[in-house]
């Protein structure tokens, strides 16, 4: 169970009371109709699944229900950084 | 002292028992006496008790093998019905008075299959039950049975467990001589320390060990340092507490076994009349949960057994087993022993043994001159020592009666000679010890393969721990005290505090043996490798040599399946079962995988060990669970009006975590009978529903508009004040997520509505989207649902009911029109009344602050008295809608459907300024093939028959398998109003196919036939609910 540290609450918390939301820095198209189905395709359906860092989108859930940004190892689950919503990786 | 005739092999004096406590137990039915201080196994073997089990696949005669958790064999279950125990290992087991174990094994499949199980290889399962299909469901209820993994309690279990979350700086796992030097200087530095070990006592192999230490005794060193860390009181002291689960970011798992000593099921705490404290459980067992900052894994080292033929008849242990029987529990288990081994320090156990005043046949050493001071000693002793020989087959029935050993070549590979009888009665072996590094690798540590220490040690540490003492392959005492203690102070100065510590003061330790003395304790001389003793005949061929004992792998099934292509370990694992006991291959994997090493050619390293995986030990399900069962299990969400339903004897339907009244059914009625005439209520007259379960978000800010225009598929920008819209919501991917309506109360304000079960999502969803997509909209969202109670009143008469208890809104159809929302008084409460139906009929729902709906539902209640206000519950709500073709999200829909599937395409705008969420995705060519799912409405030719939820739909009931499915039916109910059956389904290109006939199949093999309809089945033009 992992340790995550909430850069609003500023504090360890497990990991019980956050919530995964997948891959992080996803830009949203700004003009969806001016994509090909295959662009938008590529947007909706396809995510990294990197072997080592990632970074990726969490919320306290069950804190302050905020979304922060992660930089995790997915080998050792380590957690290198946490950094809020907008702030540039 | 006199000894109690009925133990025979009980020595007269020694081990750390009690004589004066005698304690009555039963094993299989049998009375046998021990001693207070014993455990099931050691007095099992106190009373000469030989055959503990039957092996799990031949059915083989099977005796005590070790001292711990590496026991294989002797596996039992305490007591009986509800409060029994399954799975214990007698060696972990302490005595009490009274105790009742029956043992687990029932004759294996030999009982069944007879002498053919003699025949029975490797992957027997996958060769002989799995074809023809359906075999292996027959033979495996009775394999399992036959081969006996225990009995499960057949009722509630009895007693209550406890579950702790703790935090400290260090956590030491393992209490031996490592684990105490480690505890005492990070509890001598301030940190704030947990000490856990799986036995009684603290002090692992001191308790037993004849080495002195300062001029005392080893214990008595144990005993003084357990005293020190008990004064601390910053240290927690865990006794018959087991680590058993390392996970991510130094969390672990400790069960701690608080009464089991006492009996099987807890007694309980008396109450304390003075103060009326009422009797307690008391917690059988605790499941600690640590996040500990450093970890020092101190978990010792298990003894190697050797591998030769008849390697498991009763009579043939571990050495370090034996010396803990002798020296601990003052049991000499036979009178004449064989000792064969490859180490130095398995001599202990035969200069134990002949300390007992038994008789040793002689020590057999594959090493060709062994010279250490143990072997010295030995000699001196008058034991005998034969260097170069293995020994080879055990010889007995059901109990050892003697041995084979022969010469072996340097390597210990092959027989150098003849073999030659020697007469025993126990035999005692040793292929040296493999450190316990199951914690080390559950935590990531991928262990090494060490040739020197012929041992897996723990690999470089992926988390904030380390491993020392016996655990990381260091073997003499004072290595390990040092290294434990540099361990703890190391670990103590990282995670707190520590600096400026006096340094550790190392005991003195002094060793005397029979014979001779030494100023520290005897140095070893090096061991040799030997996993498979060499026989006269090939592996195949020879008596069975016994790699795991507690699943029957032999050395033969490893080579076999190495033969058959198996390379991988893991793979191995599972074709042969080796490892796969609830002992997981404690003993016999490091065996099993340097038999299959060499069988392949490679190194042990390169072979490689299996996974490790939580927990150690077995865990009971009590401990896991907690407090968290029955109502404890789940929170139950419940409304303001709860009660009332309740004495109202409502049939209750979960929905989400709401309980909600699911019908009403008036004494004598059924179901049917109670739904029909709470839908023909709403109908003619007024009915009443608890609807404060809907999802309420509560949207505020300038941007709100322009935020619910994104969300939602309509248009919101120019929603005016005091109305409604029904919106729906999509997943990027254009299917439908959720949908409710939304009122706009105020210039900056809306109130939100989903649907019960998807409120949670529905407001992370929103939460998602205003936070990293569109930071720069003014917009917050507030989750309202339980501020609110909600009573709908639904029916023709609804507005003559609301009109007597409603003050300050204008009732009438011009001024409060439908899909509108108002705001005054009812019953005297500040109300919020929205103008919304998903009956059909005229409708009002009815919102005031929660603690207040028992209140106005009341008033409701009396007002509509006169009117024949009916209660009503989902079920009715259900078939209500049903009525109008109003579909559920998640019930009609199934995260596949556009709106256009559902004919909802009206509630969709298109062009919008900024689009909506899933807009893009509605253009994909897959969602616009002209043969998707499309909702319709079902006629049942048969007007009576109702059709079940979820059958398909076929064109024809002239069918062969595979048939082509047409579709299938999402809700079916008999609607009292129509006075028919009815259906919502989904069918394939379903809108162009109104008329059609179709065909929808039943289990029997019947048919229902229906003819494709509109789905609005009732009222289509909508005049009632704008009544």
């Amino acid at each position: 169970m992992l340790q995550i540290h909430c850069p609003y609450c500023q504090g360890l918390r497990s990991e019980e009371e956050f919530a995964y939301g997948g891959e992080a820095h996803i830009r949203r198209p700004a003009d969806p109709g001016a994509l090909t189905d295959q662009a938008w395709g590529e947007y909706l359906h396809f995510r990294k699944n990197p072997r080592g860092l990632h970074r990726e989108l969490w919320q306290h859930a069950a804190g302050c229900r905020r979304y922060f940004n992660v930089l995790r190892d997915t080998v050792s689950y380590e957690i290198l950084k946490v950094y809020p919503i907008g702030e540039k990786p | 002292m006199a000894v109690s005739p009925s133990q025979p092999w009980r020595l007269a004096v020694g081990g750390r028992i009690d004589r004066t406590k005698p304690l009555r137990f039963t094993f299989d039915g049998r009375s046998l006496q021990g001693f207070a201080g014993d455990t099931l196994a050691s007095a099992l073997l106190a009373n000469g008790v030989d055959v503990v089990g039957r092996s799990f696949k031949y059915g083989r005669p099977r005796g005590i093998v070790g001292q711990g958790a590496e026991e294989p064999n002797a596996i039992v279950r305490l007591g009986t019905g509800a409060a029994s125990v399954p799975n214990l290992r007698a060696t972990q087991v302490q005595l009490y008075e009274g105790l009742a174990a029956h043992s687990n094994a029932k004759g294996g499949f030999k009982r069944y299959a007879g002498a053919a199980a003699g025949l029975l290889p490797a992957g027997f399962y996958y060769k002989t039950f799995m074809a023809p299909k359906g075999l292996w469901m027959f033979w495996e209820r009775r394999l399992r049975h036959a081969a006996g993994f225990g009995e499960a309690p057949d009722g509630p279990d009895p007693d209550c467990y406890d579950k702790l979350n703790q935090h400290c700086d260090v956590l030491v796992a393992g209490g031996g001589p490592a684990g105490l030097a480690a505890a005492l200087t990070a509890g001598r530095a301030g940190a704030r320390v947990i000490l856990a070990d799986e036995r009684a006592e603290f002090g692992g192999s001191l308790l037993a060990s004849k080495l002195r230490l300062n001029g005392g005794a080893a214990a008595d060193w144990a005993a003084q340092a357990v005293a020190e860390l008990g004064a601390l009181g910053e240290v927690t002291l865990l006794r018959r507490s087991t680590v058993f689960g390392y996970y991510d970011h130094n969390f672990l798992t400790i069960l701690e076994r608080r009464t089991d000593h006492l009996g099987l099921v807890a007694a309980p705490q008396e109450g304390d009349p003075a103060t009326g404290a009422a009797p307690m459980k008391k917690a059988r067992q605790r499941l600690h949960r640590v996040r500990a900052k450093q970890v020092v894994l101190a978990t010792g080292a298990l003894e190697r057994p050797l591998v030769f033929a008849n390697n498991d008849l009763p009579g043939v242990m571990l050495a370090s087993a034996l010396s803990t029987y002798v020296n601990g529990y003052g049991v000499a288990p036979g009178r004449r022993l064989l000792l064969c081994t490859a180490n130095d320090h398995a001599y202990h156990a035969a200069l134990d043994w002949r300390r007992a005043g038994r008789e040793v046949a002689a020590v057999v050493d594959v090493r060709p001159n062994p010279q250490g001071a143990l072997v010295k000693e030995a000699l001196a002793s008058g034991i005998e020592v034969i260097g170069g020989h293995g020994l080879i087959e055990a010889l007995g029935g059901r109990r050892v009666q003697g041995a084979l050993i022969a010469p072996l070549d340097a390597a210990g590979l092959r027989l150098a000679g003849p073999g030659q009888r020697m007469d025993c009665d126990l035999i005692a072996c040793s292929g040296g010890w493999s450190p316990a590094i199951h914690l080390s690798s559950q935590a990531g540590a991928k262990p090494h393969w060490s040739p020197d220490a012929s041992a897996f040690l723990p690999g470089t540490p992926r988390q904030a721990n380390r491993s020392v003492g016996a655990a990381a392959g260091t073997w003499a005492l004072a290595d390990c005290l040092r290294d434990g203690a540099q361990a703890g102070a190391e670990a103590a100065a990282l995670a707190c505090c520590g600096d400026g510590l006096p340094p550790f003061q190392e005991p003195r330790i002094a060793w005397r043996g029979t014979a001779s003395a030494l100023a520290n304790e005897p140095p070893e001389e090096p061991q040799q490798a030997l996993f498979l003793a060499p026989h006269p005949k090939p592996v195949s061929r020879a008596p069975k040599q016994f790699v795991d004992l507690q699943l029957d792998v032999t050395a033969a099934d490893i080579e076999l399946a190495a033969r058959e292509g198996y390379e991988s370990v893991e793979h191995v694992k599972r074709y042969t079962a080796l490892g796969f006991g609830t002992d997981q291959g404690k003993l016999g994997n490091v065996n099993g995988v340097a038999i299959l090493a060499r069988a392949l050619g490679q190194d042990i390293g390169a072979t490689g060990t299996t996974v490790f995986r939580p927990p150690y030990t077995p865990v009971t399900f009590g401990a896991i669970a907690g407090r968290e069962q029955g109502e404890l299990l789940d929170p139950e969400r419940r409304t303001a009006m709860h009660g009332w339903h309740e004495a109202q004897g409502a049939a209750w339907e979960n929905v989400g975590r709401w309980k909600r009244p699911w019908h009403y059914p008036k004494p004598g009625e059924t179901m049917r009978q109670a739904v029909d005439r709470e839908c023909l209520a709403v109908r003619n007259g007024v009915g009443i529903l608890d609807a404060s379960t809907l999802g309420k978000i509560d949207i505020q800010g300038p941007d709100a508009a322009v935020f619910l225009d994104r969300i939602y598929t309509g248009g919101f920008l120019k929603l005016g004040l005091g109305r409604c819209r029904y919106g729906l919501m999509l997943k990027e991917n254009g299917t439908i997520f959720d949908d409710g309506v939304t009122a706009r109360l105020a210039e900056r304000r809306y109130l939100l509505h989903t649907t019960t079960g998807n409120a949670e999502a529905v407001f992370a969803w929103l939460e998602l989207w205003r936070q990293t997509e569109w930071p720069e909209l003014q917009v917050y969202c507030t989750s309202v649902t339980d501020h609110w109670a909600t009573a709908a009143l639904a029916g023709p008469r609804a507005r003559a009911v609301l009109q007597k208890v409603c003050r300050g809104i204008d009732l009438s159809a011009t001024a409060f029109p439908f899909m509108a929302v108002r705001c005054g008084q009812v019953a005297g409460v500040p109300a919020r009344v929205l103008r919304i139906s998903f009956s059909g009929e005229l409708s009002f729902e009815v919102n005031v602050p929660a603690h207040q709906g028992q209140r106005v539902w009341d008033a409701l209640l009396e007002a509509g008295a006169e009117c024949g206000i009916t209660p009503y519950g989902t079920e009715a709500m259900h078939v209500l809608r049903a009525e109008k073709g109003f579909i559920i999200v998640g019930q009609d829909t199934d995260g596949s459907m556009t709106p256009d599937d559902m004919g909802l395409g009206w509630a969709v705008r298109p062009n919008k300024v900024f689009g909506f969420l899933g807009d893009r995705s509605l253009s994909l060519a897959d969602h616009q093939r002209e043969d998707r799912l499309q909702l319709v409405g079902l006629k049942p030719l048969d007007a009576r028959s109702v059709i079940p939820e979820g059958a398909q739909i076929l064109s024809t009931t002239d069918v062969r398998p595979p048939a082509a499915m047409q579709g299938h039916v999402t809700s079916s109910y008999f609607s009292a109003v129509l006075n028919r059956s009815i259906a919502l389904a989904m069918l394939k290109g379903g809108r162009r196919r109104m008329g059609e006939t179709v065909h929808c199949p039943l289990t029997g093999g019947q048919f229902i036939a229906a003819q494709v309809v509109n789905p609005v089945f009732y009222d289509p033009d909508g005049e009632r609910q704008r009544a």
